[in-house]
């Protein structure tokens, strides 16, 4: 780690870089993920001399993305990244697309040529407010000092309130360098910017309304549920008025797996019984969810006979996908509070024991349950056995692919920020950076990585970052030997051509030793659960990464699917089940 | 019906601002037919009039996307509401010897100016909303138009009066006031009635 030095020269004149780092402090930044070049050097000699603030090196941008992201996704706090212009600076992008689809509150700041060179296709330019501008919630190119403290101020202000997102500062060197003698501007609301927070009144009395008469309502829930804080206030309702929840994929953990009112995950690779239910629902209570098409499948067929109560932050997510009866904007966790507290108050509670008992019944009728093909490791029984074995405040990263699936389908999560995932982007990669970032963001927490032998490959140099700072994780490897999602695909849609999708990885165990970090080979199902104690033993112990490469069934399959286009009730159900109305 | 909204959106004046709208048309999708720009009596604010095509399901998402924007001050969609819409049309049209007489009597009935005349043609200018200046160029084109240059439909809602408050609250309440706040009252009186009379 830095061992900051005091500034040589105690009168040195204050800067722009100084400036940012004050007013980086007055944010309550603890953390920066980021790397160092031509066009950041001053702010990376600011933050070196003031010492505060820690920094992690990382083996490369994308990944401080998303260190920044599973920082955030684990704590709820903004997550910072720093990087120099052009290479650097692009090398954000997919993190920056990441957070902007996800939701997840971010302030890069990426160092610039300076202003006079600026549209010069000078070295190391990139356009990057040009280039961020679809994919950020915000984003700015600083031309003076003067505007240092406010654009600073209100850049956080606008990443995490609302819906948050990703907000890019794009800093010019000379602004860097320029002396600076202003104190911190008071962070202020721009104008026309006004996140609304609480819902109408009588839209919630609407809702209720609605509510009250439904005979067949689910509530479906979504990230957004977390991202306020709104876990409490989803159980209570669900509580008060016995309705099923279901959770989409960024929404698991808002939601505990083991609640009998829980349905699991909806959409392409949801819960046979979540889709039916949904499929019959008269009622839809939507809250935190955008309504994507992996939830959806083929909209004209997706809940025929529902009527929607959508609660949404952000405006443009209702009616977006779907016409809604009852539009509520505002803050899950409020709206949320409120109807529990409306529902409290019915005279009757609405008899709905009989959709119930039908749900009960889909859940006897397609369980969950998956082909066994010994002596080959089922991928999912593995996540069953991690979803037995660890404690359920754990948190757990994913990349994307079928192993990220699998986890979904399987793996029980009880509390909200115990999954982190890319959702809405589907980011192959995504899991290393983001369990470090996870990890130093939480580090009382066990953090463990289930990642697929593709998406851990293209991120594989954050196992250096990892080790130096070391970060004490379990990765653990899905290995089929495949990009197993297309793979699947191709079996089922495109004749089993299996066009570039045969992997040959490296042995990645002995690649996490080359590294500085542990690891082993798990070839049977016996070495499965001593390896994994051993793991989270020497993870823990010695504050490492350490890599399982559990060798799985190669052509397992994720399974129910709704094939691409396709609606949601005709789902694939799972092996040994038959689809019948 | 209506198949073409104008849309007003204030916005802060900063470098960038209008490929940020722009781009957001471009990138949803949205057609825009017309577009302009220019600061307000405050300098630190600008106004872009869109004209958008689509229907209500369209028009409710552009209003809300163009919300989400952090430099976007307040949007009004001023469609189906009293106001006044003004274009700016130039057109070089033929005009032989022959034909000056009958051109000088359309451009009368459009209240176009003659800006500049000679032997083959005329340049006219005329001002007028989209109904009006397609109006007139139905009309001159078998004349044989040169050429034409148009501005983007600027407009302005024609009152504060009871029709102007009710599109500012019809979004359901959450419509910003012009100080900034959310003016639910109003909204929350109307949807009262409208659950009352539901009922």
């Amino acid at each position: 780690m830095n061992t900051p030095a005091k500034p040589q020269d105690p009168k040195a004149a204050f800067t722009g870089s100084d400036a940012v780092v004050a007013c980086l402090k007055h944010q309550g930044v603890e953390v920066i993920f980021g790397m160092t070049g031509g066009a950041i050097m001053p702010l990376y000699d600011a933050i070196f001399r003031d010492g505060s603030i820690q920094h992690v090196i990382v083996g490369h941008e994308q990944g401080a993305a998303h260190m920044a992201e599973g920082y955030a996704r684990a704590t709820g706090k903004v997550g910072v990244v720093m990087t120099t212009s052009g290479p650097g600076a692009t090398n954000l992008v997919t993190g920056l697309a990441d957070a902007f689809m996800d939701s997840t509150p971010m302030v890069a700041i990426t160092g610039q040529v300076t202003s006079n060179l600026l549209g010069n296709d000078a070295f190391q330019e990139a356009d990057m407010r040009g280039i961020t501008m679809p994919i950020t919630k915000h984003n700015y190119q600083i031309s003076s000092v003067d505007e240092l403290p406010e654009v600073l101020a209100e850049a956080f202000f606008v990443a995490l309130s609302g819906r948050p997102g990703p907000v890019l500062i794009d800093l010019p060197k000379d602004v860097m360098t320029a002396p600076c003698d202003h104190l911190l501007a008071a962070p202020s609301a721009p104008s026309g910017y006004q996140p609304h927070y609480r819902g109408n009144p009588l839209q919630i009395g609407r809702a209720l309304k609605v509510l009250a008469q439904a005979k067949q309502p689910v509530i479906l829930a979504g990230g957004g549920v977390i991202t306020a804080g709104a876990h409490e206030e989803l159980r209570e309702l669900a509580q008060v008025t016995g309705i099923p929840v279901a959770n989409t994929l960024m929404g698991l953990g808002s939601f505990p797996a083991d609640n009998d009112l829980f349905l699991g995950m909806p959409g392409m690779h949801g819960t046979g019984y979540a889709n039916l239910a949904l499929h019959h629902a008269d009622v839809i209570l939507c809250v935190g969810t955008r309504l994507v098409d992996r939830v959806t499948g083929k909209l004209d067929s997706f809940a025929p006979k529902a009527q929607f109560i959508h609660i949404d932050v952000d405006a443009s997510e209702i009616g977006k996908n779907l016409p809604c009866l009852v539009p509520i904007v505002g803050d899950a966790r409020s709206v949320l509070a409120d109807l529990a507290r409306g529902a409290a108050e019915w005279a009757t509670k609405p008899d709905i024991s009989e959709w119930l008992s039908q749900i009960e019944a889909w859940k006897n009728c397609y369980p969950m349950v998956y082909a066994d093909k010994p002596p080959a490791i089922a991928p999912q029984a593995v996540v069953e056995l991690l979803g037995r074995i660890l404690p359920q405040e754990t948190i757990v990263v994913t990349g994307v692919g079928q192993h990220q699936m699998y986890t979904a389908q399987f793996y029980p999560f009880k509390e909200p920020r115990t999954f982190i995932t890319s959702g809405g982007l589907g980011t192959m990669g995504y899991g290393l950076p983001a369990a470090v970032g996870a990890k130093i963001g939480a580090p009382d927490k066990e953090v463990v990585l289930i990642d697929g032998d593709g998406s851990f490959l293209m991120t594989i140099q954050e196992l250096a970052t990892a080790v130096r700072y070391k970060v004490g994780l379990v990765v653990l490897i899905l290995n089929n030997n495949f990009l197993g999602m297309v793979r699947q695909w191709q079996e089922m849609f495109l004749d089993k051509r299996q066009a570039e999708t045969d992997l040959q990885p490296p042995p990645y165990a002995r690649v996490a030793q080359a590294f500085g970090g542990m690891g082993r080979q798990v070839m049977t199902v016996d070495e499965l659960e001593p390896a994994i104690a051993w793991a989270r033993q020497q993870a823990a112990e010695k504050h490492l990464p350490v890599v399982l490469d559990v060798a799985v069934e190669r052509e397992a399959l994720v399974l129910p699917m709704v094939p691409p286009g396709g609606a949601n009730a005709d789902f694939i159900p799972c092996p040994g089940q038959k689809r019948e109305e | 019906m209506e198949n073409f909204s104008p849309i007003s959106v204030l916005v802060r004046n900063e470098p960038g601002v209008l490929s940020r709208v722009s781009g957001l048309f471009a990138r949803r999708g949205f057609n825009i037919y017309s577009l302009a720009v220019g600061e307000t009596d405050d300098p630190k604010v600008s106004r872009i009039s869109v004209v958008v095509a689509g229907e209500a399901p369209i028009i409710d998402q552009v209003v809300k996307q163009l919300r989400r924007l952090v430099s976007v001050i307040m949007v009004s969609d001023l469609t189906g509401r009293p106001r006044v819409e003004r274009g700016l049309l130039l057109m070089k049209v033929n005009a032989p010897h022959d034909k000056r007489g009958e051109l000088m009597q359309l451009a009368q009935i459009f209240r176009a100016r003659v800006d500049h005349v000679d032997n083959q043609s005329l340049i006219l200018e005329v001002t007028g909303n989209r109904e009006k200046l397609e109006a007139f160029i139905d009309i001159l084109r078998p004349h044989g138009i040169q050429e034409m240059a148009r501005t983007g439909q600027i407009a302005m809602a024609r009152s504060q009066g009871p029709m102007a408050d009710y599109w500012n609250d019809v979004a359901a309440g959450y419509d910003p006031d012009q100080d900034g706040t959310y003016n639910i009252s109003r909204a929350a009186e109307r949807l009262a009635q409208e659950i009352e009379e539901q009922d």
